[in-house]
């Protein structure tokens, strides 16, 4: 059994906001393990047991579609985006931590609303000296999403 | 007051901006259109099968429920106490005996009833209701409900046709289709979109749109407007079904069409190719069919991607689309994974489908402040209504328009339908 270790999961989800806040979607893309999931899961249908996802990437293929994708068809709302990430709370040593998190958006004319809030429910593993991600699942508690959902949560 | 002088053009060819931002028109939709002859979709019996099973849902702005009653038989109500107006069943879907008002407690069975009323005789012989209080004329306000292979529509006028006569012949073959097995849900999503309703039924209908703002279309190999497609509507061209045959055109025809067009025309490939792998279902090639509704419903589907989508007006400035996402009951495990990763196509963060929103704010915002001015809405021709077996069209935009000046009373004399 591996003992986790807060400072590096804290590490982990803080280095995560920063990168799509800051558009550096490689960097983000490098928070993942080479086999991993990313899931963002209306609660809507988490809590009558409904697999459907608005974001589905069951592998880190999808993952990487979906970011080539964005740069390279989507259009969407012009704005930059800003996480605030509540600390962590480790469960247990299965090294699966959960954080609460709100996205705030700003337009081009400086005016700014909540996107979304929601918990992040991350099943981390050691690679090297770092933590990464093998399987996250957010749960969007905003599942009524204002105007789209484009830049990733 | 909008009245039918408002149109200048006998085609609707031309749409005052006005149409998307007048309040007291979206007051009178409300009472013509969702409370007028039209019948709209309410959801899917696939997610009441039992008795007691019930569902919020909503009729233009007007919030109902419907459920499963102790024989079986699917009933609709608006969702509002006869005593004081109040929403009656507040959770989204459960299973219930009756329908309890929380205010005071009024009690409502699955038919709609009223069956119950606290101190109905008041206390000790004092206050309550009068005994002539007719119990029978205070239930919840009924719905005619329609069912099409599952698939449930609602009615609150009486005089509406049966369901069948108001979708027409083709419209009812495409649901036949898409419902031609009992059908599973797989799950819900929902968009806010700050635009009129009407920007987005009309978004359903535009057929030229798709491959130009929908980029991912083209680029990665999913749809082109080179396909063999078109549009096809009922007689009344009320409502519409945009459509298209896969691996019907060449990548060099759609490189030669969309380069001469001066339009971006790179493709790429996936990592993971089952995002828009098609897999047929039906005795045909149809990997595209939109299928709109008049006035708010949307049966879709995108190659494996099956949903219905219900267009809710939130005042004249806001939207949300619900979506349900669907497959069948009989999926192999495979398939409903399939149908998981393709659901990214779709929905608020569909890669096909995300621009919409955008689109539509942007088309809300810069009309509003010019209401006198009006959209074109000419691809394919202006003039006659009808289907057309090309993809660079937005007819069917017109065929909405005339349907919906007819139930508004705003139709102008000599006007095509």
């Amino acid at each position: 059994m591996t003992t986790i270790d807060s400072a590096a999961v804290y590490d982990l989800f803080a280095e995560y906001g920063a990168l799509i806040d800051m558009a550096q979607y490689d960097e983000w893309l490098d928070l993942f393990a080479k086999e991993c999931r990313y899931q963002i899961v209306p609660r809507e249908n988490f809590d009558r047991g409904l697999p459907a996802a608005l974001v589905f990437c069951d592998s880190r293929a999808v993952l990487e579609d979906r970011i080539r994708a964005l740069r390279e068809a989507n259009k969407y709302n012009i704005h930059t985006d800003r996480h605030v990430i509540g600390l962590p709370r480790i469960l247990g040593d299965d090294l699966t931590a959960e954080a609460p998190f709100a996205v705030y958006q700003t337009d081009q004319e400086g005016e700014t609303r909540l996107f979304a809030t929601g918990l992040y429910r991350d099943r981390l593993m050691p690679v090297g000296s770092r933590l990464r991600i093998r399987d996250k699942l957010i749960l969007l508690d905003t599942f009524a999403v204002p105007t789209l959902l484009a830049t990733p949560l | 007051m909008v009245t039918a002088a408002i149109w200048p053009a006998l085609d609707y060819s031309r749409v005052p901006y006005r149409l998307y931002h007048d309040a007291e028109l979206h007051a009178r939709e409300q009472e013509r259109i969702f409370g007028g002859p039209v019948w709209s979709f309410l959801g899917l019996e696939a997610e009441i099968p039992e008795p007691g099973d019930f569902r919020a849902s909503y009729v233009g702005e007007l919030p109902i429920i419907f459920n499963r009653d102790e024989s079986g038989a699917v009933k609709a109500f608006v969702n509002r106490c006869a005593h004081r107006g109040a929403l009656v069943r507040r959770e989204l879907s459960g299973n219930a005996a009756h329908h309890l008002c929380l205010y005071h407690q009024w009690c409502y069975g699955l038919d709609g009833r009223l069956m119950a009323i606290p101190f109905r005789r008041g206390i000790r012989g004092k206050g309550g209701l009068d005994a002539s209080f007719d119990m029978g004329a205070h239930g919840l306000r009924r719905l005619r409900v329609g069912n099409v292979n599952g698939a449930l529509f609602g009615t609150l006028a009486e005089d509406a046709e049966p369901l069948e006569d108001y979708l027409g012949p083709p419209i009812l073959a495409q649901l036949r289709r898409l419902f031609d097995r009992p059908v599973k849900v797989l799950g819900y999503n929902r968009q806010r979109i700050r635009g009129n309703w009407k920007l987005y039924a009309e978004n359903t209908r535009d057929n030229y749109h798709a491959s130009l703002l929908h980029e991912f279309l083209v680029t990665f190999g999913l749809d082109r407007s080179t396909q063999v497609g078109g549009v096809k509507m009922d007689v009344r061209h009320r409502h519409n079904i945009t459509w298209a045959e896969a691996e019907s055109d060449t990548d060099e025809f759609a490189h030669q069409a969309y380069a001469g067009a001066g339009v971006r025309n790179d493709f790429l490939s996936l990592k993971e190719p089952a995002l828009v792998t098609f897999h047929p279902e039906h005795a045909d090639k149809l990997n595209i069919v939109i299928t709109s509704v008049f006035p708010s419903a949307v049966f879709v589907q995108i190659s494996n991607s099956l949903a219905v989508r219900q267009i809710r007006p939130r005042g004249v400035d806001e939207v949300e689309i619900f979506q349900t996402m669907l497959g069948y009951a009989d999926d192999a495990p495979e398939m409903t994974l399939h149908r998981l990763r393709q659901a990214n196509l779709v929905g608020p963060a569909g890669l096909v489908s995300m621009e919409d929103g955008e689109a539509i704010e942007l088309a809300h915002r810069a009309s509003k402040p010019d209401q006198d001015r009006t959209t074109v809405i000419e691809l394919g021709g202006a003039g006659i209504i009808s289907d057309r077996d090309y993809r660079v069209t937005d007819v069917p935009l017109r065929g909405f328009w005339s349907y919906y000046a007819e139930l508004l009373g705003i139709e102008p004399a000599g006007a095509v339908r």
